[in-house]
């Protein structure tokens, strides 16, 4: 391939106002313009969204799969984040 | 829109990978818990999946083809701004899977290059000419519906970004048959020189059809591990016949017949049972020996080449506009 790769976008969607954007899918374009013109095309041909965000791929950070029990293991013993760790007794109604 | 079983998974020897990984691996499988792009995999998966995926972008793309043929000559506006839509869809849908088959690591340009210099393979049921307008509801109808029965399952697949893709791609599918239908039976509706063209269509598009879910189980020697790996949900036979019991009461709707003398109902399985499938021809096809393999490869060749000016032109005015942005900002400091 001699070609220069075109760059990636990741495509963010916001569906209806009051929904956060989310992740659709991804487009390759030569700007944030073009990336915009083509998430468009590309995933909002049936009215599925009201707002379109574009990101460069490569200016996300993802935490490593391989981490996963490190950070995110030891919610799993703080039960006492819950609501339902505390006891109220039926007399006093919904709390 | 076509997934067609031409892969063979290539099964990777366990003995180079640790065993326990793999099994782990499985047993989240095993668990219906989806795969994502940065999670281990095993390499036999991940090839498996960027070429099954990737033949499933080109054939999207391929596809376009036959059907745009006809988009000139649609009968009325309605027909015109139907198919229209349905073949973005299909450019759509070869997008959605291109960047699927990104996040296992592979560059479009590498997948595209593969089409365009004959590596890669793409579903053998574009290969076949559209000679009359009665083929575009054929096509919408049949091939439609065959890919619709292969792709439903596909949106369970254990690959998180393809599900996801395919999610997307069956609900749009299932315009595609309706509006292919709908033209079959206006057809069948018309005069009898119309139905005759239907009647025609349905003959030349049913055994391709048939092949479009891929060699019988027998042969397919690599579907077990794609079954293990819940990349496929269910067999190429399976799959076949599940579309045969569906449709074969559609044409009967019709008034059509199906080009096949063996076809008959069988009242203790409840299912249509149908001739056997000429497999040469499928095998020839595939080799590229179909009736439109090197125009359909000319065609794509020929819009990658003609569109090379557009692409640079837009990295080189991307290119400009960051260094003048940047001239400006050094300017202003």
């Amino acid at each position: 391939m001699t070609e220069t790769p075109m760059p990636l976008w990741e495509v963010f969607i916001r569906a209806r106002t009051g929904l956060a954007h989310r992740h659709v899918g991804s487009v390759h374009a030569a700007d944030a313009e073009m990336a915009l013109q083509a998430a468009r095309d590309t995933y909002t041909r049936r009215g599925e969204g009201l707002s379109i965000w574009v990101v460069p791929s490569t200016a996300i950070t993802a935490s490593d799969p391989a981490d996963k029990d490190m950070l995110f293991e030891p919610t799993a013993s703080k039960p006492y984040r819950h609501p339902t760790f505390y006891t109220v007794p039926d007399e006093v109604g919904h709390m | 829109m076509y997934t067609q079983a031409l892969n063979q998974a290539d099964v990777d020897p366990v003995g180079t990978e640790e065993a326990t990984q793999l099994a782990r691996f499985q047993a989240r499988i095993d668990a219906e818990e989806r795969i994502e792009p940065n999670d281990w995999m095993p390499e036999g998966y991940r090839r498996t999946l960027i070429r099954q995926i990737s033949q499933h972008a080109h054939s999207e793309i391929v596809g376009m083809l036959p059907e745009g043929n006809w988009i000139t000559r649609a009968p009325s506006l309605r027909r015109k701004a139907a198919l229209l839509a349905k073949v973005q869809d299909e450019g759509g849908h070869g997008l959605y899977l291109y960047a699927a088959a990104e996040t296992l690591g592979v560059a479009r340009e590498e997948l595209l290059d593969q089409l365009l210099s004959g590596r890669a393979k793409y579903s053998s049921i574009f290969n076949y000419p559209t000679l009359t307008w009665a083929d575009i509801g054929a096509i919408g109808w049949l091939v439609d519906g065959a890919a619709i029965m292969n792709q439903i399952p596909l949106c369970r697949t254990s690959y998180g970004p393809y599900a996801r893709a395919m999610i997307r791609i069956c609900k749009e599918e299932s315009f595609h048959q309706r509006q292919g239908y709908e033209i079959m039976l206006t057809l069948c509706r018309g005069t009898p020189a119309q139905k005759a063209m239907a009647q025609d269509a349905l003959n030349r598009w049913w055994w391709p059809a048939l092949m479009m879910f891929g060699p019988p189980d027998a042969e397919s020697a690599h579907t077990a591990q794609s079954m293990r790996w819940k990349i496929k949900r269910f067999t190429n036979d399976q799959l076949r016949q599940q579309f045969v019991d569906a449709t074969v009461p559609q044409g009967h709707y019709l008034g059509l017949t199906f080009p096949d003398p063996e076809l008959r109902f069988d009242e203790t399985t409840g299912h249509w049972r149908f001739g056997p499938i000429d497999w040469e021809e499928f095998r020839r096809v595939l080799a590229g020996h179909g009736p439109c393999n090197r125009e359909r490869m000319e065609a794509r060749r020929r819009a990658h080449d003609e569109g090379a000016w557009v692409r640079e032109a837009a990295l080189a005015h991307a290119a400009k506009r960051r260094r003048r942005a940047a001239a400006q900002k050094i300017a202003a400091e």
